[in-house]
């Protein structure tokens, strides 16, 4: 009986690290720009498409087309920013809102009408493999994913540790205007940093579309899940989102064994409901309010 | 909100004339007026809310709570139509209630109040998923009225008539009530507590009190909009009475419309109800499945990027120019 | 009047007061004055309900008011002002002044004419029906004051009113405060501009790194060697 818990939870841990991933690039979109972004699961599912395309048209194995999925949703969140969402920084809230509601709409349109409303599944010869490490399965292609989602998360927090971008993507998340003082042209920056957070879904959404079937509707949930782990894990927090991610994805699972299926998802709401009162800005954010 | 640009009689003459022109309609007409109406009444109340700086974008689990309740209580406990209504608006204000009171008495704020509307709405919305008493994901279903022996005002259904004068009364009805609303000593203080919480409370505007009033207010209309359009649909799903997208559908309208007015949503629904209506048509006469949807999120798009403060403001500022030229000569 | 005990505010590590106490009776006016970060906006923020206070107590003519809602406060009869102004920027002054008058009625009409009166009375009749967005600095504050008055409070807490003003300007609002003192309100108002406080206050507090310093007349505290060192010290690092 506890090797099933110990598959469950392991299994868990894998898809938590490719929340993760998507998490990271809510959290950051909402650290350096206070926006937030309500089509972020429209982009997973760009990412979907974009690794089914890819699969379909090559045959590689998936989890070595998330970099190229990234890479173009990388430039998709930087013309983005600079052509339409700029614009709305200083605007209200509804405005931000609407905004995002509007490309979300606009992306799922398209999806339907390139790809149709039904689901693109990815059949590889590891879909039904899975590692044996002790008494543990691990599925083949999650562990794959996950791996290349680990990858990618560590390219990212060596990008924003170490180069001058990232350093004036963090000035930018700690200090506005005292990042525009010091000359760091916030444009610029914001473009860069909606590129590199719809990357993170995008290349998510790459590595998950051999797990999830590719198909529009899906997009709500992943950004409802995205919103959850950002939530928990504190708004602009990476940390936050690495560990949200992995919890939400063990809670997940453990719920769907030990509860029902249906009900895993009144679990990650009501936590949500319990963060947003008790510890609005999340496990590694300030406990006071500001 | 500002004070209504349209006043008391022109907006009495419109919903005069509206009413009129009902029976006269054929039912096409008639049934898009309705659903036009529905999306303008639901706009109200969302705005209403929204007047003291409290987004909702889970309204829907307003509409749902008051149509489950009202259907159920109809059609289960064998409840008066009315008094069932009634009970669907009074649950959907204490679920509104108990949601700002945990909101205020644990100061969330900004866009964590949002997300706090939508967890709730989800959190209810999978709830009823899993509820056998309402049918779950399966549903739940009215028993068919005989037309012939049914009497509209006593079973609150009936035909396609029925139905638009109700929701048009109801929206006539919202307006005035939130016109006056927002006339009295509250309006001044949700707006205060919307330009300046910690200003406002400084003066003495009690903020708990307030909106945990705004929103049981807002709530319990919603309520009645979600009763009637149970009844007019005769079928209740968790998914298409709570979902995100009815959420998003009913403050899609007011916001292009323009939130900071009393008309604003009415006109709001005028335009984008026909047009999104319109688009459904077209995308299924073509044979593009997803043209709609993309068509509606540009037409959002348009409006929000070029139109900041909704349509009402503009064709008002657009009205005002054209007489004060007439004027001039 | 209004008698504070040892108020005090920790936040995370930081003491931004510690154990103030001071007593303002009925009808004074009384300055609380310090270099900058000593800790008197907060000491406001604690008094008026928008702080919770890490311990101490605060009591209105002998009503408890420790750690209360500001605005369950400011309907008690204690209304303060703003350091950085706040107006209400989407609606008209007198919509602004309102919002004060609100505390006293709730009727829409008498509300107007009290906030009509509040604003005759510091000087903005003509701006009346303009959006407070559209408003100078020096009309900001006066609407500041004007929204406050409208509550009609028993004890005024002015929070650097006179910042950013030019003479005049100040002169007009003193001779304000004297009017309101001369019908019987209490006043503790913050400030910097040492002349204003020197001629207006009657008693002066002084707070440093969030303690009292001094205590007195105002010129037994411009004769104060410990005032004049907080002062002074705090340039001498700077240069």
């Amino acid at each position: 009986m506890t090797s099933l818990y110990h598959n469950v939870i392991s299994g868990g841990i894998l898809i938590g690290v490719i929340y993760a991933l998507i998490a990271l690039g809510l959290t950051i979109i909402f650290g350096v720009m206070r926006l937030v972004n309500f089509a972020h699961g429209e982009m997973v599912v760009i990412g979907m498409y974009a690794g089914y395309a890819l699969w379909s048209a090559t045959g590689l194995p998936p989890w070595t087309l998330a970099p190229v999925a990234a890479l173009l949703l990388f430039a998709m969140g930087y013309l983005l920013q600079k052509a339409i969402i700029n614009a709305f920084i200083d605007r209200p809230q509804h405005a931000q809102f609407i905004l995002f509601i509007a490309l979300a709409l606009i992306i799922t349109g398209l999806h339907l009408l390139f790809f149709g409303p039904d689901p693109r599944p990815i059949q590889i010869a590891e879909s039904m493999q899975s590692y044996a490490i002790g008494s543990i399965r691990l599925d083949v292609v999650r562990t794959q994913a996950a791996l290349m989602a680990i990858g990618l998360i560590g390219l990212l927090m060596l990008f924003l540790k170490y180069s001058t971008l990232g350093a004036s993507i963090r000035a930018a998340a700690d200090n506005l205007i005292g990042a525009q003082v010091i000359g760091i042209r916030v444009r610029r920056v914001y473009a860069v940093t909606a590129g590199i957070g719809m990357a993170c879904a995008g290349a998510a959404g790459a590595l998950i579309a051999p797990l999830f079937d590719a198909q529009p509707f899906l997009a709500t949930d992943f950004t409802l899940i995205a919103f959850i782990i950002v939530i928990v894990g504190g708004l602009g927090s990476l940390m936050g989102a690495l560990v949200g991610g992995v919890m939400i994805g063990v809670a997940e699972a453990l719920a769907a064994l030990t509860v029902s299926p249906a009900l895993k998802t009144v679990f990650s709401y009501a936590l949500l409901v319990l963060v947003l009162l008790l510890r609005p800005n999340g496990i590694f954010g300030e406990p006071e309010r500001s | 909100m500002r004070p209504p640009a349209l006043s008391r009689w022109p907006a009495l003459a419109f919903f005069a004339a509206m009413a009129a022109a009902g029976p006269l309609m054929d039912s096409f007409w008639q049934s898009l007026l309705t659903l036009v109406f529905f999306y303008a009444y639901m706009g109200l109340s969302w705005n209403l809310m929204m007047s003291a700086g409290l987004l909702s974008l889970g309204h829907a689990l307003f509409l749902g709570v008051g149509a489950y309740a009202t259907a159920v209580l109809i059609a289960a406990a064998g409840l008066d139509p009315w008094l069932s209504l009634a009970a669907g608006a009074f649950l959907a204000a204490m679920v509104g209630s108990a949601l700002t009171w945990l909101g205020a008495r644990f100061s969330v704020r900004g866009v964590h109040f949002a997300l706090l509307t939508i967890a709730f709405a989800e959190l209810f919305r999978v709830l009823f998923d899993n509820w056998e008493l309402v049918g779950g994901t399966g549903g739940f279903f009215l028993k068919a009225i005989n037309p012939e022996t049914n009497r509209p005002l006593a079973t609150l259904r009936g035909g396609t008539l029925f139905f638009y004068l109700a929701f048009l009364s109801a929206t006539a009805g919202a307006y005035f009530i939130i016109g006056r609303l927002m006339a009295s000593r509250w309006g001044y203080r949700w707006r205060g507590l919307h330009a300046d919480e910690d200003a406002a409370r400084a003066l003495g505007v009690p903020a708990l009190q307030s909106k945990v009033l705004v929103v049981a207010i807002s709530a319990g209309l919603a309520g009645v909009g979600g009763g009637l359009f149970g009844l007019m649909q005769g079928s209740l799903f968790p998914d298409s009475v709570m979902g995100v997208r009815v959420s998003i559908d009913i403050l899609i309208a007011p916001i292009i419309g323009g939130l900071g007015s009393l008309f604003g949503p009415i006109i709001g629904a005028f335009f984008v109800v026909p047009l999104m209506e319109f688009s459904n048509v077209l995308a299924q006469r073509i044979g593009f499945f997803g043209l709609n949807t993309l068509i509606n999120g540009m037409l959002i798009l348009a409006v929000i990027t070029f139109l900041p403060d909704g349509l009402w403001p503009r064709l008002i500022a657009l009205a005002r120019f054209r007489s004060s030229a007439r004027c001039s000569k | 009047m209004l008698k504070v005990s040892g108020l005090s505010k920790r936040f995370r590590g930081l003491v931004a007061v510690k154990d103030v106490s001071f007593d303002i009776k009925r009808n004074e006016i009384v300055a609380l004055i310090g270099p900058n970060g000593a800790g008197k906006t907060t000491c406001f923020n604690l008094i008026a309900g928008a702080l919770k206070p890490s311990s101490g107590s605060v009591f209105l003519d002998g009503e408890d008011i420790t750690g209360r809602a500001p605005e369950r406060i400011a309907v008690r009869g204690l209304v303060r002002t703003f350091q950085i102004v706040r107006p209400m920027r989407g609606m008209t002054v007198l919509e602004n002044v309102m919002m004060g008058a609100f505390a006293q009625t709730s009727d829409v009409a008498v509300a107007a004419d009290i906030a009509a009166k509040a604003i005759s009375r510091i000087g903005l009749s003509a701006k009346a029906n303009d959006l407070a967005s559209s408003l100078t600095l020096p009309d900001l504050k006066m609407l500041e004051l004007a929204r406050a008055l409208a509550a009609s409070p028993r004890v005024l807490l002015l929070d650097e009113v006179m910042a950013g003003l030019r003479p005049a300007e100040r002169e007009r609002i003193a001779s304000i405060v004297r009017e309101l003192h001369a019908g019987g309100m209490t006043v503790l108002l913050i400030e910097h501009v040492m002349r204003v406080v020197m001629a207006l206050a009657g008693r002066v507090i002084v707070l440093h790194h969030g303690e009292k310093l001094a205590e007195g007349t105002p010129a037994e505290i411009g004769a104060n060697p410990k005032v004049i060192e907080s002062y002074l010290g705090t340039k001498t690092k700077l240069a």
